[in-house]
């Protein structure tokens, strides 16, 4: 068991690594292809003309007069151990590990930034990823039980319209019922789950719907085939041949197995979502890692987005991580 | 038995006769393409400490009966008719709860894949204490324990220990020890064991069929084998029922289907094994043609697209009149127009001198 | 005697089509420990040895994990051999890289268990039984699809259904698939690894009568590998008992069965239920014991000890001591027989539940002191 979670774990660390290089070279590359000084892309004001002495100062304080390897150990070390952030004419800003740098456009350590989005878009991922697991299976087993039943084609009729809505459809039509039309929802301004929990509920709900309602239709038609393909395996007729009550035989016997698959698909959503939100975070005027991302790239903020990226990666392989370590529970097959 | 026979729902009851009868059991399957007569007009006897063989080919019907005794196909859209008496109860009528109540207490069931048939993600040990559990009102301890004298009992090693193994972690020839212990565990009266043993290895199928006797011999059950193999009955057997489209073509007591086989199909199965007991001497003699579909059963008799003697009979009966399985010697029966006079001749010509 | 004329009967009359020698195959074994270090190699195959003459079926047995499937797919090259030679007239096989062996692929065959897996359910069967022709680069007399509908014709299936596919075919048809497949390129030797296992009765007699015919009509020479024992002493000339890896015995058909002289052989032959009542009534069952080692670390001396009936209940402390620290080699221990134990000796009760009076004289010559 040790063995295996060691090996799983430098695995994620071998990725979290290659993509870190991977991104920074890349985000080398743009200044390049785009013939723009990297000082732009880094600070976002060039009052200096090309090859003027003062622009070759800044190139010189920020390091890009320095070969790849080095400005990308200066990259990676402040990631690791911190550093101080300083352009020769403000007070130095001293910037603790993990450091992704600073934005000079909105003025703020990156990592202040991330810290402040990121808890947006945990909350709206998991509670989310809650809704849908609890909703699709529950979907999709029913469905499952009784295959082409009323109940099962209003399921899966019902799911295949949901996984035909896309959220910027679903969001706005829940926003008009809730808040405008029916007013119950009169203030949806977010606000963090330890200072007004109640606040943080009203701003996540409608969130958390109209994602959840997009991914519960693909869990519940995942669950429903993956159910009837287990229901008909020869252990479930042992288990009915034992007399088990058929509420045992499905959930104890069947649900388990069924749902071994669907963890994985669930650790990579849960893990690839919390990065990714944006459609969402926008339709509902939340301030997530999405939204952050988006108004980098559209201020070609590059501290922010190299920053953004490595927190999603992480995000993405700590959640594959977990899964495989749960699945090594679930399944004492998994060779340990 | 008791709840079944004092529930006022579960149909009539029936004292005396034998501990099973199963009277023209039926099981249709309603699909797109038709009606599946899975099993069409079945009856048989089997009484307590006996062992009944079931031989057919796949797609007989030999599986799907052995799921009807134990209700497997209630709530799914087959059509069951006839009646399945046990111990004097009908179980045809029987509620899906009363089955439940009958189901691994009364006749339990074990399969050909013991590796598919046991639940991958729970130890060896659960899945016997839960088959115990249902029907007894026992602590967890005491279930493990009632397992591990079990597991001891059907041999295997260690039984305490092994208790906490997966079945991914037993040789195939124990877990088919393992389901041998779970079917037993409550003392049924009747074991049903479906092609128990062919998916081991010979000298495995050896030590389970020996412990599936020893078995019966200790709890006095009834046993039904159902098998593709002729040789198996041979060893196993007291009575055996040969199965074919859904059908009985021919049943009688094991030494006497063997000496004086009487049904044309029983022939063709006898005459195309190689026989290990034998030098050889000619070629073997397969049964032409493939089994019929269960959708478009022959008319008449259901075996004369591939029967060689349907010239036997006077007129075109085999192929328009469906034979009924009619008494041959006191407990022999056949499902062939062929006169008994001539069959027997036949088999002493024709058929003995090849086998 | 029994044994001579049986003997005699099933003599090759060929000359050498293929001589395996010494054959191994080993797998990596699974890691183990923090830095995977690699455990023992599985030694699925461990030095296996018999001769093929034209025209000849040779019966692979033993039970599941024995190596006769492994060697069966070293021969046809699907694996490599990781040590040993086959040669096949004359020519060494084990070491030819794949460009050198193409032109040889098409002198050995290989039929599979599962019709249903082994044919690709994309290809229509008349592509199908063509293929051999493609991958060769070869073009028959006649044209492909001509020489594959008499293929067709030639194993039973009727030519007309060149365009159909996989799924529309019974299993005994698509075995017969297999088998035009196989012949297509006018093979020598084909290998045929459980080939009738998967079928019912009825149809196994028609796929074994079939396999039959061809091997007379092309001089065909088969490795038959089953663990239906009936079936083998049907159709085999020669057969090879197989036990973890290695071979327990070797011999001619009708010895094999009628006086086995390895214990292993004794308690496979006495476990396979024969469909009469009452001579199974009189049989001797001899139950084996325990579960098959695992072939990463196999029992010193002779492998089979740890589950040898004979070992259990017949051999003094010192002849034990001698199963449990030397290995046997396989030796000729009567004319034409040859067997891997230090204390062989010949049974000829095992099928019929009585001695067979003509045999019974060969009993008794219990090998202790030649050894």
């Amino acid at each position: 068991m040790i063995r295996f979670i060691a090996i799983r774990l430098i695995g994620a660390v071998v990725v979290v690594w290659i993509v870190s290089v991977v991104t920074f070279l890349i985000f080398q590359a743009v200044p390049l292809l785009s013939h723009t000084n990297p000082v732009y892309f880094y600070t976002g004001k060039v009052p200096f003309k090309p090859g003027s002495p003062q622009l070759l100062a800044l190139e010189h304080r920020f390091g890009f007069d320095l070969p790849l390897y080095a400005q990308y150990w200066h990259y990676l070390s402040g990631i690791l151990f911190g550093q101080t952030i300083t352009d020769g004419v403000s007070t130095p800003i001293p910037c603790s590990a993990p450091c992704f740098g600073y934005s000079f456009r909105q003025n703020e350590l990156v990592g202040t930034l991330i810290l402040r989005a990121a808890p947006v878009s945990l909350s709206l991922t998991i509670g989310a990823a809650i809704l849908w697991l609890i909703g699709g299976v529950t979907v999709g087993t029913v469905s499952a039980l009784k295959p082409r039943s009323a109940i099962d084609r209003i399921g899966m009729g019902g799911s295949l319209a949901a996984v035909s809505l896309p959220i910027f459809f679903t969001g706005p039509i829940l926003l008009l019922i809730f808040e405008y039309t029916l007013g119950w929802l009169p203030d949806v301004s977010y606000a963090p789950l330890t200072q007004d929990p109640a606040q943080w509920l009203r701003s996540m709900i409608l969130p958390w719907i109209s994602l959840a309602f997009l991914f519960a239709a693909l869990y519940a038609r995942l669950t429903r085939s993956n159910m009837m393909e287990t229901m008909g395996e020869d252990y479930i007729r042992t288990a009915r041949a034992k007399g088990l009550a058929p509420r045992t035989v499905v959930v104890k016997h069947g649900l388990r197995a069924a749902l071994t698959p669907i963890v994985t698909i669930f650790g990579i959503d849960v893990g690839t979502l919390i990065g990714s939100t944006v459609i969402t975070e926008t339709v509902f005027n939340l301030r997530g890692l999405g939204y952050l991302s988006i108004q980098a790239i559209n201020q070609q903020d590059l501290p922010v987005i190299l920053g953004v990226t490595v927190v999603a990666a992480v995000a993405l392989v700590l959640a594959n991580f977990v899964v495989d370590v749960i699945y090594a529970f679930i399944d004492p097959r998994v060779a340990l | 038995m008791t709840s079944v026979a004092s529930d006022p729902r579960a149909a009539s009851s029936r004292p005396g006769g034998p501990f099973l009868s199963v009277e023209d059991l039926r099981v249709h399957f309603p699909t797109d393409d038709g009606l599946v007569k899975s099993v069409d007009g079945v009856s048989f006897e089997v009484d307590r400490g006996q062992i009944l063989g079931i031989v057919g080919e796949s797609g007989s019907g030999k599986s799907v009966t052995a799921q009807a005794l134990l209700g497997l196909h209630k709530g799914s859209k087959a059509r069951i008719t006839g009646h399945i008496w046990l111990d004097g109860v009908d179980l045809v009528p029987a509620s899906e709860n009363d089955m439940r109540e009958v189901r691994g207490s009364e006749i339990a069931m074990i399969f050909q894949d013991p590796l598919s048939s046991l639940h991958p993600f729970y130890t060896i040990g659960d899945q016997i204490s839960e088959a115990y559990r249902v029907h007894n009102k026992v602590s967890a301890r005491d279930a493990r324990k009632r397992s591990v004298e079990m597991l001891e009992k059907v041999g295997i090693p260690n039984a305490s220990r092994r208790y906490d193994d997966y079945p991914h972690q037993f040789s195939g020839g124990m877990r088919q020890r393992a389901m041998i212990a779970m079917a037993l565990i409550c003392e049924p009266k009747l074991l049903i064991a479906d092609e128990p043993t062919t998916a081991l290895d010979v000298t495995v199928q050896a030590q389970i069929l020996q412990l599936i006797k020893d078995m019966r011999n200790e709890l006095n059950s009834a046993v039904i084998l159902i098998t593709h193999d002729l040789g198996v009955v041979a060893e196993t057997c007291d009575q055996v029922l040969v199965m074919y489209g859904g059908q009985c073509v021919e049943k009688g007591p094991v030494e006497e289907l063997f000496d004086k086989p009487e049904m044309p199909y029983t022939w063709g199965l006898l005459s195309s094994m190689p026989r290990m007991d034998r030098v050889r001497q000619t070629r073997l003699t397969p049964i032409p043609g493939s089994p019929p579909s269960l959708i478009q059963v022959p008319k008449g008799c259901v075996f004369n697209p591939r029967c060689r003697f349907s010239d036997r009979v006077e007129g075109d009966r085999c192929f328009t009149v469906h034979p009924d399985l009619l008494p041959t010697s006191p407990r022999h029966e056949v499902r062939c127009h062929i006169d008994p006079e001539e069959r027997r001749q036949i088999l002493l010509t024709e058929i003995r001198p090849n086998l | 005697m029994t044994t001579e004329t049986a003997a005699s009967a099933t003599a090759p009359n060929g000359a050498p089509l293929l001589e395996v020698r010494e054959i191994r195959k080993y797998f990596p074994g699974r890691s183990g420990g923090l830095f995977g270090t690699r455990g023992n190699p599985v030694k699925a195959v461990d030095g296996v040895s018999f001769t093929v003459h034209e025209g000849e079926t040779i019966g692979l047995v033993g039970e599941s994990g024995c190596g006769k499937s492994t060697t069966g797919r070293v021969i046809a090259k699907l694996i490599e051999p990781t040590a040993g030679s086959i040669v096949y007239q004359g020519k060494e096989l084990a070491n030819l890289r794949p460009g050198q062996m193409r032109p040889l692929r098409r002198e050995i065959q290989m039929i599979f268990q599962d019709p249903y897996s082994s044919l690709n359910p994309r290809h229509t069967i008349g592509t199908i039984i063509g293929s051999p022709f493609h991958i060769q680069g070869t073009k028959p007399d006649g044209g492909v699809k001509k020489t594959v509908q008499g293929l067709m014709e030639r194993v039973g299936l009727n030519p007309e259904h060149y365009n159909r596919y996989p799924h529309e075919f019974s299993g005994g048809q698509r075995q017969r698939i297999g088998i035009a497949r196989a012949l297509a390129l006018r093979p020598k030797l084909i290998v045929c690894d459980e080939p009738v296992s998967a079928l019912d009765v009825s149809v196994q007699a028609q796929v074994v009568n079939l396999l039959e015919d061809l091997q007379h009509e092309f001089g065909l020479a088969y490795i038959f590998i089953a663990h239906d024992l009936s079936v083998v002493r049907h159709i085999s000339d020669r057969v090879v008992v197989m036990y973890l890896g290695k071979v327990m015995e070797e011999t001619d058909r009708d010895t094999l069965y009628e006086s086995p002289m390895h214990p292993y052989t004794h308690a496979l032959l006495s476990a396979v239920p024969i469909p009469d009542p009452t001579v199974e009534a009189r049989r001797e069952r001899i139950l084996l014991t325990g579960d098959l080692p695992s072939p990463s670390n196999p029992p010193s001396g002779c492998v089979f000890h740890t589950r040898c009936p004979k070992f259990r209940l017949e051999l003094s402390d010192s002849e034990r001591d001698r199963c449990r620290t030397e290995e046997p080699v396989l030796e000729e221990k009567r004319p034409g027989q040859s067997v891997y134990c230090h204390f062989a000796e010949a049974r000829t009760d095992l099928i019929d539940g009585a001695a067979a009076p003509t045999t019974s004289g060969i009993r008794g010559t219990r090998p202790r002191s030649a050894a």
